[in-house]
């Protein structure tokens, strides 16, 4: 407990204030359901509350006692220490959102150096200082595009390839009417050519992801062509790790690039906090939710940062807003920010392309497993998709008594994908785990 | 000159981070998807940790300092939340592991639902949204949802006193509902003649912030719920101001039908200068089924006699209103706030509201002598004085709150509520003691006598801090939003 009040100091505020007992102080609540008896447990000492924590993360099998080939929109990458070194600075993780410039300008800067880094990894022009994740960023790229067109077009184009739970996301969002979706349903063996036929005068959106969500590299440059031949605006989600080896959406035409930022330095952490990229082109930047960072000057002539464009904003726009978003993902967008700065350009080469190579090693390795087949023959980044021999979730049981997280059961998201599994390899794996995925895998089969 | 920018202290050619070379044979790179240039900065690690140090030590934080941003509850943030969070069997778990390998991470969110139900008064509690905006939408799309269901798409209104924060019109705009606004009577509660003339057919719900944005819990809270429930419509509480009512009341006991949390204020989970946040929300019994999945439940009954646990899982609310994430939530936020409760219980917990509610009403009885309070009587957690005097024609609250930084305190939130002029709202949180409230409230006092002594040293305040007013028309005016690393010549 955090108080510091001694029984004296107590007796004294209270006097001050002209009350004599603590609980003269609640008089406005209704008598009927004033202080009720909350059935909850007495409190517990830090000591205590530490170890019955312990007991609970100890119950759990983490990725770093297990192997870990298990990605589909989260991946276990390697955190360099001075990531959470600079996270644990009080001065950071206990400041609040740098309303009063004057005493912010480390938050306010630290968000500058991460909007010129995403911008620069997404070959885009601006970059707002983040949103909640990889699916609400997707959510939110739909509300631009929708308020861009001013309600005028109301057709979003979803790729399949784009992850479950962003496309659920953007459904809860937006189930009211105002928007129809279409493209969900194409053939996901095909390519991004099949979305074409959805793409109209009313379409205000098509939203890929970049490497789809089976792990595929597409060239989407004659998709984008054809959309904004449509007039409609072009978006990618992206992973973002994957842009220090791949070309970046800002090269083949997206209008705005989503991404979920998990993976340049954030814990897997069961799901969260994670990070919401977003950026566009400058000539949508007032229609852009979210707070964003801008360069200016003090009244003492020296270069400052402060929050800008803010008229767009919940606060000041209240019911007219395009989005509520207030609180974003600060300290995440900070982890990031270290992560991109300490690899910088030849680190995150380097670690796109271990993924690449060691997911490559292991693709090429399960594919000779007489039971086991590459589902697609597109190219891909750091995960590819396996037909196998029996439902994912017994091979995956075989797998973890062997300490291997196995891959993603698509099955749970497209019925036609039943023993279809998703198989990520990140740089954390070495050869003799992937060997070791082989031979166990080889185990399982029609038998 | 202040700290330069990454990509002015970059130098080409200069290695960062080292991994490990490839324990596998190369396979060949995709020529046709290859990127050219790749123009991120070039530092090493000291270049990096001064850097980010270095800004560090330009904020004010909870840790250097008073921190009494009304609304906000900038509480201390204890540092074993911290630990906790950090263990590797919470932070290196994959969301999409089989539940049987991650029950400590389920034993932890069904706990903290039942908790938070409990604090509350609700039925069913999700732990999705990730901060209070997102609680707020989820909180607005069950209403909708639910009057869908009962055949009652008509109603589309919502009705928000003139006391709200700013989220609560956005939420319900994206949502695609009508806003009306409700006005405040002369002692702050929601104007009840204003409040029956809306109640009508078309009324999906009102959203109450109680205690209110001007730190005064409503006198007619029933009266209120009474009425639009009347009406056919849901009250929404936001739980913004949910520090003041920890034991005291529970607002599903009012009738509240649907509330967020926000474990970043209330619960002590750090704001990390802006996120990430993370905002439960708790329904009563009839909007259960409403609630986004998926929700961590019981899946498989423990036997308590043979000493066998329950196996806990994800499981799906039937009308649900689908996702608002990906995944589950912000387990590491919920992880941190769960630590926090388990610490005080349900004595401390009481404790919280009661000592913030103390140190607010001190606070606010050694200041009502020098700054008017609009709305004077017991406050709850929170309370708003004017930053204007009529002998100090050209001080405003802004001048006040500028100047507050060169006493080394973060000023109080200003020009908010809308309803008062020149607001300044002040939330001194639990965790502070006695010294530092009387040296925030001479801090306040001695500027008060300045505004009719020395103006100027307001209207030019703050003096002792790293920049001095900045120039937000410029910074809006020319849009430098980066600054991209050279490619050029490197």
């Amino acid at each position: 407990m955090y108080f510091p009040h001694t029984p004296q100091e107590r007796e004294a505020m209270l006097a001050t204030v002209g009350v004599e007992h603590l609980e003269d102080l609640f008089q406005a609540v209704p008598a009927a359901h004033r202080f009720p008896e909350l059935k909850l447990p007495a409190a517990l000492s830090e000591m205590e509350a530490l170890l019955e924590m312990q007991s609970y993360a100890w119950a759990n099998s983490n990725t770093r006692e297990l192997v870990c080939f298990l990605g589909a929109g989260a991946y276990n990458h390697y955190i360099p220490a001075a990531v959470d070194a600079i996270l644990r600075r009080g001065e950071f993780y206990t400041a609040y959102t740098p309303y009063q410039p004057e005493i912010s300008q480390g938050t306010l800067q630290a968000i500058f150096d991460y909007q010129s880094l995403i911008t620069s990894l997404t070959g885009m022009e601006v970059s707002n200082a983040s949103h909640y994740d990889g699916a609400t960023a997707v959510a939110e790229a739909v509300s631009m595009a929708y308020s861009n067109f001013r309600g005028k077009r109301n057709q979003v184009v979803l790729s399949p390839g784009l992850h479950p739970h962003y496309r659920q996301t953007v459904h809860t969002y937006n189930d009211d009417a105002m928007l129809t979706f279409a493209g969900e349903d194409v053939d996901i063996h095909a390519g991004p050519e099949t979305l074409l036929l959805h793409i109209n005068e009313n379409t205000a959106l098509v939203i890929v992801q970049y490497p789809d969500f089976f792990g595929r590299i597409f060239d989407y440059t004659a998709l984008a062509e054809a959309v904004h031949q449509a007039g409609a605006l072009f978006a990618v989600s992206v992973n973002p790790l994957s842009l220090g080896l791949l070309r970046p959406p800002g090269e083949f035409g997206a209008d705005i690039v989503t991404g979920e930022g998990q993976p340049l330095g954030i814990p897997l952490s069961f799901g969260g906090p994670y990070l919401g990229i977003f950026t566009t082109r400058k000539e949508y930047v007032r229609k852009m939710a979210g707070r964003l960072v801008g360069e200016t000057t003090d009244n003492r002539g020296q270069r400052a940062y402060v929050l800008t464009l803010t008229a767009r904003e919940q606060h000041i726009r209240r019911e007219r807003a395009t989005s509520n978003i207030c609180t974003n993902q600060g300290l995440v967008a900070l982890a990031s920010a270290v992560y991109m700065s300490l690899l910088g350009k030849q680190g995150l080469r380097q670690v796109a392309e271990l993924c690449y190579h060691k997911a490559h090693y292991a693709a090429r390795r399960i594919n000779k497993l007489r039971d086991y087949q590459l589902w697609s023959k597109a190219p891909f980044f750091n995960e590819f998709v396996v037909r196998c021999p029996a439902p994912v979730a017994e091979i995956n049981e075989h797998l973890l008594s062997h300490g291997i997280l196995g891959g993603y059961d698509l099955g749970e998201d497209y019925p036609e994908l039943q023993e279809h599994m998703l198989i990520a390899v990140t740089e954390m794996v070495t050869k003799e785990d992937i060997d070791d995925l082989v031979d166990v895998l080889g185990e399982v089969d029609h038998g | 000159m202040g700290e330069p920018l990454l990509c002015e202290i970059s130098v080409p050619g200069r290695a960062g981070f080292r991994f490990p070379e490839a324990d596998v044979p190369l396979e060949k790179l995709p020529e046709a998807f290859l990127r050219h240039e790749l123009p991120m900065p070039e530092l090493y690690e000291v270049d990096v940790v001064r850097h980010f140090t270095r800004l560090s030590q330009l904020n004010h934080s909870i840790d250097t300092g008073f921190y009494p941003l009304g609304s906000c509850t900038m509480k201390y943030n204890p540092k074993v939340n911290e630990e906790v969070a950090r263990l590797p069997g919470f932070a290196f778990t994959h969301p999409l592991q089989p539940v049987e390998t991650v029950q400590g991470n389920l034993v932890v969110m069904y706990e903290l639902q039942e908790w938070l139900k409990e604090i509350g008064g609700f039925a069913g509690v999700t732990l999705q949204p990730a901060a209070g905006a997102q609680g707020e939408l989820t909180g607005v799309l069950i209403i909708r949802t639910y009057h869908a269901w009962r055949g009652e798409s008509q109603r589309d209104k919502i009705l928000i006193p003139d006391s709200a924060h700013g989220t609560n019109p956005a939420t319900s705009g994206m949502s695609g509902m009508r806003v009306v606004e409700i006005k405040s009577d002369p002692r702050g509660n929601v104007d009840l003649e204003a409040l029956r003339a809306e109640c009508d057919e078309t009324l999906a719900g009102l959203m109450l912030t109680n205690p209110n944005t001007l730190g005064m819990f409503d006198e007619n809270v029933l009266e209120v719920i009474r009425l639009v429930h009347q009406a056919g419509g849901l009250v929404y509480g936001d739980g913004a101001n949910l520090n003041a009512l920890l034991g005291i009341v529970r607002p599903g006991d009012l009738g509240f039908d649907v509330m967020h949390y926000n474990l970043h204020k209330t619960f002590s989970t750090p704001h990390g200068g802006g996120g990430p946040g993370s905002g439960p929300v708790g329904v009563a019994a009839h909007l259960v089924d409403f609630l986004p999945g998926p929700l961590v439940g019981i899946i498989e009954e423990g036997d308590e006699a043979e000493d066998y646990p329950p196996l806990y899982g994800f499981v799906y609310p039937a009308r649900s209103i689908g996702r608002v994430k990906a995944f589950h939530g912000h387990f590491g936020m919920l992880a941190r706030a769960y630590t926090y409760m388990r610490m005080h219980g349900r004595e401390g917990l009481r404790l919280i509201s009661d000592y913030a509610v103390l140190n607010a009403n001190y606070l606010q009885a050694r200041l009502r002598d020098t700054y008017h309070i609009p709305y004077d009587r017991v406050c709850m957690h929170e309370f708003v004085a004017e930053g204007r005097w009529v002998d100090a024609p050209d001080i405003h609250a802004l001048d006040i709150a500028k100047r507050l930084m060169d006493h080394g305190f973060h000023p109080p939130t200003n020009y908010f509520p809308l309803i008062v002029h020149e607001a300044l709202m002040i939330e001194p949180t639990e965790t502070e003691s006695k010294q530092t409230l009387d040296a925030f409230a001479d801090a306040l006092i001695e500027i008060a006598r300045e505004a009719r002594e020395n103006p100027e040293i307001l209207k030019t305040a703050p003096h002792r801090t790293p920049v001095g007013r900045l120039d937000e028309v410029k910074a809006a005016k020319e849009l430098v939003l980066c600054c991209a690393v050279s490619t050029a010549g490197a």
